[in-house]
């Protein structure tokens, strides 16, 4: 490895940037595996409100999962610097969550656009990058002894993941028509 | 004649914004000093920015409400307008920043490495971005109606994430910059009442402006669209 046992401040800033790419991958693919056939059957089943909310639940079942995955994987080779580790342990979860959410209506919009996963960075990056800065900052307060995490802050995460899945259930249905 | 008041308004606010501008007594603070004049540009093409963005997301709900391509031109009009704004606000903002943030004794690159970390900044910069993703967005499109309807749908989400880029997240953390805990510009209390006199005009003025370049812009592609369907 690179850097056998990094301070706290760029194992912190290292595992977001992980998660990121870890989201996109993973999320990335939920709407361009579903070929026409499928689609077809699924839009003849279910409101496009339902499909919506089923595909988020999926990809942040998925992004939890692969978060603690990576949260064990980054503690076991890069060393563990968490001086707090059940409240980074919380904001892990709902980090991955956001970006998940986020992900995933991004993913809807760019499998419209048919050359999907370089639209989709393009497209994400900028609307992620604010709420993943956030998450930089709040989840530091957890490797140092005296400082507590932030209320407000992860509370206008959680109003900002509340947003997004209302967005995704309005809008949803004026890109499932085709 | 009826109909172009509001661009003979434009004309009368902008000439006074900018010999008011230059010449009204301005209160003497330290540091500041004459760049304190920069409001009535700076502060006004952010102004009219958000105007802007905010019509663009109008259309585009009126888009998916009707889909009549109408608006959908309306909304790719107002956004490329604001983006233009944008880049004018940052450049002003690089002036301003250079008298009053710019450590003189150090070497430009060494000052800019500290001040490029301005949350304000950042914001500002993501704020660009999510309108040229929006383009690059409208661009890999082929079909006119797909892409009317996906790019309506991602600037309407995207306008929903600006507000935390550029009115939250920059004040919850450290920064040079004003307006951490409030709005200073359009607060009755920290502008002087000189200073009030030219900002309000120079606000209006600017976003006149840009609507009106707006609607240039949107009857040329309005034609443009004409001459591909005859």
């Amino acid at each position: 490895m690179a850097v056998s046992e990094p301070e706290a401040a760029v194992w912190n800033g290292l595992f977001w940037v992980i998660q990121l790419f870890i989201c996109i991958n993973a999320v990335a693919k939920s709407f361009m595996q579903e070929n026409r056939g499928r689609m077809l059957y699924f839009y003849s089943i279910a409101s496009p409100g339902d499909f919506v909310l089923a595909k988020i639940l999926f990809n942040s079942l998925l992004m939890l999962g692969m978060s603690m995955l990576s949260l064990l994987l980054f503690s076991l080779f890069l060393g563990n610097p968490m001086k707090n580790a059940g409240s980074f342990i919380g904001l892990v979860l709902l980090g991955g969550w956001s970006l998940s959410l986020v992900f995933t209506f991004l993913a809807a919009i760019a499998a419209k656009a048919q050359q999907n996963a370089a639209i989709m960075a393009v497209l994400g990056f900028p609307i992620i990058v604010p709420q993943l800065l956030l998450l930089m900052r709040v989840s530091n307060a957890a490797f140092a002894p005296l400082l507590t995490i932030p209320v407000g802050a992860v509370l206008m995460l959680v109003a900002l993941d509340l947003l997004v899945i209302m967005l995704a259930v309005i809008l949803f249905p004026f890109l499932w028509k085709d | 004649m009826r109909k172009s008041w509001w661009k003979i308004t434009c004309i009368v606010l902008l000439v006074f914004t900018f010999t008011a501008g230059l010449l009204i007594t301005i209160p003497d603070l330290p540091i500041l000093g004459e760049t304190i004049r920069n409001l009535f540009f700076h502060v006004a093409m952010w102004m009219a920015m958000m105007t802007m963005f905010t019509i663009s997301v109008v259309h585009s709900v009126r888009y998916l409400r009707t889909f009549d391509l109408k608006y959908d031109i309306n909304a790719r009009a107002y956004a490329s307008t604001g983006i233009l704004l944008g880049v004018l606000g940052y450049s002003t903002g690089a002036i301003w920043m250079s008298f009053t943030w710019g450590d003189p004794n150090n070497p430009a690159f060494a000052s800019f490495s500290a001040l490029a970390r301005e949350p304000k900044l950042i914001g500002a910069a993501i704020a660009l971005l999510i309108y040229f993703a929006y383009m690059v967005l409208r661009d890999s499109i082929q079909d006119m109606d797909k892409k009317a309807r996906v790019s309506a749908v991602y600037n309407i989400f995207a306008f929903a994430m600006l507000f935390p880029t550029i009115w939250i997240i920059p004040r919850i953390l450290p920064s040079l910059h004003p307006g951490r805990e409030g709005n200073p510009a359009l607060n009755f209390k920290d502008v002087s009442s000189s200073m009030r006199i030219v900002e309000w005009p120079a606000f209006i003025g600017w976003t006149l402006l840009g609507v009106w370049i707006t609607t240039l812009k949107i009857r040329f592609s309005l034609l443009k669209e004409k001459k591909l369907f005859s």
